[in-house]
């Protein structure tokens, strides 16, 4: 190798020997590159780089944020709507209920109701059948004693006794009569 | 000049011309000087690498010197070279350990790789890494890193043993490996490190010299350009199997770097 060398180096500007212009020139050339690349640009573009990284970073996190938010809406909602339902079920089983208890106060009522007023009419019907009764005795009384007088050709003295034999004659008939006047009233109720 | 001077794509000979092929030689990777300074010859080598190193910084300037969090397409292709080389070589090969390295790694690849390019690129056509100076200024550089990381990391004693006493092997054998062990990191590394990337540059620009100038001396007669053609198509062939291997070559180079970083770094316990 070193006779190589030699041999190269017999000839003048041998390729196998440094030329020292080109030295001088290849070693400002690479120190003007080196200072650069250290000094300025690599620091400027690793800043760069970093910056870059961290914008990417903060922008993943910034939609972590984001979602996290979202999920945190959407649970309030639904916490929300699953209270308004329950909400909306008890005032409907509430409603329900008030309803229930009104119809059966309403039926409670009108029971009542219906009883008064069957009780009046029943009062009422009494009340009139005496008034009948009554007037039918007086007139049957008076068609009696008519017929008896126009009969025996005279009118009965003793009043009294002629009013209680009326009266006796009637209590029978009525006695027969009451027999079917109470189921009478059971099958109009 | 001589005749054997004669830059071969300044001849205008031809096949069937009585003249001989002007075949690429070392004379091809020298350059008239396009002026003079005192001792200093400043030839298109130079020119190239002025140019290669502010067209680096232009556009990483343009590209990092405002960044943007959201970047443009100038910046994304930037941020990608940039990633390549701190995620893929620094994060990759030295771990966290590597952060501080990221600048030099990063120049070093860009560095490398423009000045390669410089082989295909028309009218400049010549790789500056093939001119020995520029790889072994590289190479200074990463052996002066790689000794001073070594030494600050494990101090004096354990950086020489960090260079030359590799750990856990039976005690004999390092009479014969401390040496070896010198001469292959101390010495050898920063040799290896420049001719591997000059002569992978220097082989290149003379496979794609071959068969360009064949292609233009065998143009002319009808034989002859039935000779140039497959010759053209190897050249543009070899054109893109030249830009994987400039590419490759400044990959290796910031890889090696790494390596003899991460080593110097990791055997300090």
């Amino acid at each position: 190798m070193i006779e190589m060398i030699e041999l190269a180096a017999s000839e003048p500007n041998s390729p196998l020997l440094p030329v020292w212009p080109e030295v001088g020139i290849g070693l400002i050339c690479f120190g003007i590159i080196f200072f650069a690349f250290y000094k300025k640009l690599l620091p400027n573009i690793n800043k760069t780089l970093d910056e870059r990284r961290e914008s990417i970073e903060g922008g993943i996190e910034k939609a972590e944020s984001i979602q996290a938010e979202a999920r945190q809406t959407l649970d309030s909602y639904k916490e929300l709507l699953a209270e308004a339902r329950h909400e909306a079920a008890r005032l409907r089983q509430e409603a329900q209920e008030q309803g229930a208890s009104l119809i059966a106060e309403m039926r409670a009522e009108g029971q009542r109701q219906r009883e008064e007023i069957i009780a009046a009419g029943h009062t009422q019907i009494a009340a009139d059948r005496r008034q009948a009764t009554e007037q039918l005795r007086q007139d049957v009384g008076q068609l009696a004693i008519e017929l008896a007088g126009r009969l025996v050709g005279e009118s009965l003295e003793d009043h009294a006794r002629q009013s209680r034999t009326i009266d006796r004659f009637l209590d029978e008939l009525e006695e027969q009569a009451d027999g079917p006047v109470p189921s009478r009233t059971e099958a109009g109720r | 000049m001589s005749n054997e001077e004669v830059l071969a794509f300044e001849t205008d000979c031809h096949l069937f011309q009585d003249c001989g092929f002007p075949a690429p030689s070392v004379w091809s990777f020298l350059f008239e000087p396009i002026f003079t300074v005192g001792p200093i010859e400043f030839n298109k080598i130079m020119l190239l690498a002025l140019l290669g190193t502010a067209l680096i910084l232009t556009f990483f300037w343009a590209a990092f010197a405002n960044p943007k969090v959201v970047p443009g397409k100038l910046q994304m292709v930037a941020e990608a070279g940039y990633d390549f080389v701190r995620r893929g070589v620094a994060r990759e090969i030295m771990g966290k350990k590597g952060e501080p390295f990221v600048p030099l790694l990063v120049s070093l690849f860009f560095f490398v790789w423009v000045m390669n390019i410089w082989a295909v690129i028309p009218f400049a056509q010549f790789p500056v890494t093939s001119a020995i100076a520029f790889p072994a200024v590289l190479a200074a550089v990463v052996w002066v890193t790689y000794m001073t990381v070594t030494f600050r990391t494990n101090g004096f004693v354990g950086g020489i043993r960090n260079l030359c006493v590799p750990s856990g092997l039976p005690k004999p054998i390092y009479v014969i490996l401390t040496p070896i062990e010198f001469f292959s990191n101390v010495i050898l590394r920063p040799f290896t490190l420049t001719v591997r990337l000059f002569a992978n540059m220097f082989a290149g620009h003379l496979l794609l010299l071959l068969f360009i100038t064949a292609t233009w001396y065998m143009l002319g007669t009808l034989g002859g350009t039935l000779y140039a053609i497959p010759a053209f198509v190897f050249a543009l062939i070899l054109t893109g199997f030249e830009l994987f291997i400039q590419a490759l070559q400044a990959y290796v180079f910031v890889v090696l770097t790494a390596n003899y970083l991460s080593q110097a770094l990791e055997e300090a316990h």
